[in-house]
């Protein structure tokens, strides 16, 4: 298992290595959550459904809308607009705080708190 | 291999049989079925049979005489008779619901068969709606099945719902546009809405207008762009991923029909397949500012769903012609000579690895306008080996035209002509060799 402490380091790079690895663990004092994407957004982020990822979080607040755009510059496979519209989600995907609605925890504003688990996923239509 | 005479006799034979076999069984069944003798039952709506059959259900206090008999009483509108369609039709119809309506504009095809379970080899061709209606008929005869051959828009859907009252609607269709008007359709006549969707190994299932709960536009008031959505027919699915839905579908139904309480309204269940998990979510209540349910709605009557979404209602790829006249080859002068002509499949590589045709390249069409490197340095090669001319195919002569314009865009050799084989593999299975299969 890698250990791997992001303070002073170059968030991005942790996260190619978060990215090929698909896990890691980080210091205590760090932000850490869980990533998920499914019903067919996985595809925007290298067909890999889950991410476990963390912030450092010292002097730092973390808000969903911080972390889209963290998500956009690092992970993000496809085209910007299919993820993201207007600074939020694109329409058709839904996102989810610990198995609940995002509108019901303030969507773009909810503070990250560790362990928590921020899931996209794409509405389905087939049948 | 194309039908010959010996066969059509055959299958013309066949039909008949069923035909007659289906009057004489129906009498049987008339013969055997009497009426209860009332002295038994406190409840008379029911026949003796009636009762055995339904006992098993019957004898849960959640259901009892009195559940059973508001299922009898019900009347549930299925729209789409598919992957979802067919397992909630299945055990509504086995559970004794009153009057099932099932519509679909579609005819059975041999790659529907694999999720649609009611339909057989013997329906390929005949409208989904019969072949399904058919089936539930032998399994309740009960039951009044009424199969509607229309496709669901706007004005058919409200003819429908004026002409019934419906307890009960299940969304069991395939595409955006169908969605955004059932959902109307439910909101504007008050009428629950058990919606489930299915697409290769997930499915998701929610009860839209119940309980003051949310409906489909207080989730999603604006559609998705028509890019960003896969249908079955595209993405595929695995067959029991519907079957999970479409029977879940049909037990909210039946939880309604019942008055049963705790029905998935204001929670969305999503099914990983591949994980096997089920995850229950809790969702927004319902949005006092959505446009068809909210307070003051702007919406209140049905709308052009397809211009809404800018996609069509039907899960059918539409074909495209964004090339010239020039570059566009019939599929009847497929290049013979595969030394001096090169072609290019431009489908992804699980699909050319499950079928292609010898002596093709393979470079997926997501590929090439990713990095378009590879399949630079391919035709350079071939350039230098004295080829002139490369044709591009797909599954159906879209892609591949969007291929060829990347191509044409990015790496034009002068002297090299870029052709397009029009209606790609389906028009080869039409008109050059019926045994390359069509999917
Ligand atoms: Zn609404």
């Amino acid at each position: 298992m890698c250990y791997v402490s992001l303070r002073n380091v170059n968030i991005k790079n942790i996260s190619n290595f978060a990215f090929q690895t698909g896990y890691f663990l980080i210091s205590m004092a760090d932000l850490k959550i869980a990533l998920e994407f499914g019903g067919g957004a996985e595809v925007l982020v290298g067909n890999q459904k889950v991410h476990e990822v963390a912030f450092p979080s010292k002097n730092k607040v973390w808000t969903i809308g911080d972390l889209l755009y963290w998500i956009k510059d690092n992970i993000l496979k496809e085209r910007p607009e299919l993820f993201l519209q207007d600074g939020s989600v694109r329409p058709g995907i839904l996102v989810l705080v610990n198995d609940a609605d995002w509108e019901l925890m303030d969507t773009v504003n909810y503070e990250l708190k560790s362990n928590d688990r921020i899931v996209f996923i794409s509405t389905l239509h087939g049948g | 291999m194309s039908v010959s005479e010996d066969t059509q006799q055959l299958l013309t034979e066949i039909k008949r049989l069923r035909e007659e076999l289906a009057i004489k069984e129906k009498h049987l069944h008339d013969l055997q079925t009497e009426p209860c003798n009332c002295k038994y039952l406190e409840n008379n709506d029911f026949t003796t049979d009636e009762i055995i059959r339904y006992s098993r259900q019957m004898i849960m206090p959640q259901v009892q005489i009195d559940g059973q008999a508001r299922l009898k009483r019900g009347k549930i509108l299925i729209i789409g008779a598919g992957g979802l369609g067919c397992p909630a039709a299945l055990y509504l119809t086995s559970a004794g619901v009153g009057e099932i309506t099932l519509v679909d504009y579609d005819e059975v095809e041999l790659s529907n068969l694999h999720r649609q379970i009611l339909h057989s080899e013997n329906d390929i061709n005949i409208p989904k709606v019969q072949s399904a209606s058919d089936k539930l008929k032998n399994i309740n005869n009960n039951v009044r099945v009424i199969p509607l051959k229309v496709h669901a828009d706007s004005n058919t859907l409200s003819r429908i719902i004026q002409d019934d009252k419906y307890d009960v609607v299940l969304d069991c269709s395939d595409n955006v546009a169908t969605r955004y008007l059932v959902n109307d359709v439910c909101v504007m006549n008050d009428i629950p809405l058990v919606s489930g969707s299915a697409l290769q190994m997930e499915g998701q299932l929610t009860v839209y207008h119940h309980n003051s709960g949310p409906c489909y536009r207080c989730l999603f008031p604006v559609p998705p762009p028509p890019h960003t959505v896969t249908n079955c027919g595209d993405g595929g699915v695995l067959g029991p991923i519907p079957g999970v839905i479409g029977v879940l579908q049909a037990l909210e139904a039946l939880k309604i029909l019942v008055q049963l309480p705790d029905v998935l309204s204001g929670r969305l269940l999503l099914f990983d397949g591949s994980t096997t998990t089920f995850r229950n979510i809790k969702l927004r209540p319902r949005n006092e500012k959505c446009e068809v349910c909210g307070v003051n709605p702007t919406i209140t009557k049905l709308i052009d769903y397809e211009q809404f979404c800018g996609a069509s209602a039907h899960d059918k790829v539409v074909n495209i012609d964004i090339i010239t006249f020039a570059e566009q080859t019939d599929v009847k002068d497929f290049p013979q000579d595969l030394q001096n002509n090169i072609v290019i499949d431009v489908r992804p590589e699980l699909e050319y690895k499950m079928c292609s045709l010898p002596g093709t390249f393979n470079f997926p069409y997501s590929l090439i306008i990713k990095d378009c490197d590879k399949v630079r340095k391919f035709v350079e090669s071939k350039v230098q080996d004295g080829v002139t001319d490369i044709y591009f195919l797909c599954r159906r002569g879209n892609d591949s035209q969007r291929a060829m314009l990347y191509m044409k865009e990015n790496i034009n050799f002068e002297a090299v002509q870029y052709h397009n084989i029009k209606g790609g593999l389906h028009a080869y299975s039409k008109y050059i060799d019926p045994s390359f299969p069509v999917y």
